[in-house]
């Protein structure tokens, strides 16, 4: 099993979620995280005093998949969050060592 | 003969006929209803017109700085004004209200009102003849509520809540008390229409509430010092939202500071309003005309803002000037505080980190001075010398030594708030402290003051 971690524009999650859905991919757990990597923040001024903003606000998706379908995911997933602007986002793979389905205690790709 | 005309006419003075005798009992009630109706005008408006300026502080203030401040500190900024609806009420009803308006001497007023004795449903015919005394009592408390409430903006975030009450207390018998007998009190110092020395044209408080609590406020910021981590760390207002919902209930509240400043339901309180109205509106687009030119981008804090430095600055002025000046004195004032709320401020670096100083301070300096210019007798025709002829008020009926006056009257309040306030700061350090530690001050107000969180979503 694998871990998917993306970090995706705000604006993006709806039209992920859907592309996910359309493959049979509902589960996940998602954050409002900030943060940035080589895009830049932007200014504020408020009375004068002027602020530099450069934790900028993300989304964040954790979804674990099997093995198999991992490829698909990351094809689906990366060409729905897609605009080719900086700012786009990153993802991250982990391996997954157990999962358990809290209800009924499923194990392995079964709880998935 | 004569005897009989004696025997008629003293018939005629004792026994009048039912007729003429209805008449002259009729034109009786009738003075007496129309007076009644009067006063039932005027007292419904000034019982109106305080709950709007108590509005003004609770929550118009509180959610105006509230907004202003850290997430961490929006309670313990909302509280520092709320608080205060409590313990100056206390205050005034003990000492305040006789201390500012028994006549006493030019500087303070005596005891004689102490507990609120002899003030009832019968009017003082000193300061307002159609209104029970007891209205005038509490309309004037909403005032005295309020200007320790805006120095708050100037230690936000860093003093501590008992030092806090303790200050409030002092600063208003040290300072507010004495300076609102000057200017309003029967006999005061700087009294314009009730025996004063230097006779100055403040008609909602200029003087006495914005100009005091606003160098009162860049004394205590440089007493207490800068924030921890100010000006490097960043300490963005963490919701501008609030802060524009207690901006309008500000601008809503002032008619009650200001037109209920005429006493009564008057063409001059009508007068108040739209020289109220006229100067925040002009302000406002003053403060945002000089940002948008200077920054490019016209904020919504600084529309506000402008708002507030028009009210203020708008003040003394506005029973006293015709409309159009109203819009000058505003506009003036949203683009004199806008620079003192940024580049002054900047320039010598004081942390008045809400700005009380840059906006009551200055705004209420420029306002009381543009008053001597503008006043005119063709607004407020209420001073008459001893032939009953009415004075000329400001420049612009012809005697612009009024503006030496209104300068005299503006040192007075920054000479009394800076003494003051140095005095009250001194002794609230000695006994209690004032700053909170630096771990206090990190961690927040609202936690370490108050054990709260003002905002809890997850649960």
């Amino acid at each position: 099993m694998k871990k998917i971690e993306a970090i995706i524009q705000p604006f993006k999650l709806e039209p992920v979620k859907e592309a996910l859905k359309t493959i049979g991919i509902d589960g996940m757990t998602i954050t409002e995280v900030r943060g940035h990597g080589r895009q830049k923040g932007h200014k504020e001024v408020y009375r004068g005093q002027e602020y530099n903003v450069d934790l900028l606000p993300k989304m964040k998706l954790e979804l674990v998949v099997a093995d198999a379908r991992l490829d698909e995911v990351l094809r689906t997933l990366t060409s729905a969050a897609r605009t080719g602007k900086i700012g786009d986002g990153k993802v991250f793979v982990y391996d997954v060592a157990e999962a358990i389905r809290i209800r009924n205690d499923d194990r392995g790709e079964a709880a998935l | 003969m004569k005897f009989l005309t004696l025997l008629v006419f003293a018939g005629a003075a004792m026994a009048q006929t039912p007729q003429s005798q209805s008449i002259e009992a009729r034109l009786t009630a009738l003075d007496s209803a129309v007076k009644s109706a009067q006063s039932a005008g005027d007292n419904a408006w000034m019982l109106m017109s305080a709950a709007l300026v108590l509005m003004m502080t609770g929550p118009g203030l509180a959610l105006f700085y509230g907004g202003l401040v850290r997430r961490k500190n929006v309670l313990g900024t909302m509280m520092q004004s709320f608080i205060l609806m409590a313990v100056i009420t206390a205050l005034w009803a003990v000492v305040g209200y006789s201390l500012v308006f028994a006549e006493g001497n030019p500087v303070v007023g005596d005891l004689r009102y102490a507990f609120l004795r002899g003030v009832g449903i019968a009017p003082n015919a000193d300061y307002a003849a159609t209104i029970p005394q007891q209205t005038f009592m509490v309309y004037q408390l909403m005032f005295a509520i309020i200007t320790p409430a805006l120095i708050s903006g100037a230690f936000a975030e860093r003093m501590k809540f008992s030092a806090m009450l303790l200050f409030t207390v002092l600063w208003a018998l040290i300072v507010y008390f004495p300076m609102a007998h000057m200017v309003w009190g029967k006999g005061g110092l700087l009294s314009a229409s009730l025996g004063g020395k230097i006779p100055c044209f403040d008609f909602a408080g200029g003087t006495v509430v914005h100009i005091t609590s606003g160098v009162s406020a860049l004394v205590c910021a440089l007493y207490l010092g800068k924030r921890v981590g100010y000006p490097h760390e960043q300490m963005k207002p963490h919701s501008v939202v609030l802060s524009v919902i207690g901006a309008c209930l500000l601008w809503v509240g002032w008619f009650g500071f200001n037109a209920g400043s005429a006493l009564a339901a008057s063409g001059l309180a009508t007068s108040a309003f739209v020289a109220t109205h006229f100067g925040a509106a002009a302000a406002t687009l003053g403060w945002m005309l000089a940002e948008w030119i200077r920054t490019g981008k016209p904020s919504v804090l600084g529309a506000i803002s402008g708002c507030v430095a028009g009210l203020v600055a708008i003040t003394p002025a506005s029973g006293f000037v015709q409309p159009f000046p109203a819009l000058l004195i505003g506009f003036l004032a949203g683009i004199v505080c806008y620079y003192m709320a940024t580049l002054v401020k900047h320039q010598f670096g004081y942390d008045d980190s809400l700005d009380a100083f840059g906006v009551h301070g200055a705004g209420g300096t420029l306002g009381a001075i543009l008053t001597g210019l503008f006043a005119t007798s063709a607004i407020n025709d209420s001073f008459k010398d001893s032939a009953g002829k009415t004075l000329a008020l400001g420049w612009v009926d012809g005697n612009p030594g009024q503006v030496l006056n209104q300068a005299i009257g503006t040192a007075v309040a920054w000479g009394l708030a800076i003494v003051g306030t140095l005095i009250v700061l001194k002794i609230c350090d000695a006994m209690i402290g004032v700053r909170v530690d630096e771990e206090h001050e990190i961690t927040g107000l609202d936690l370490s003051m108050h054990g709260e969180e003002g905002y809890f979503f997850e649960s």
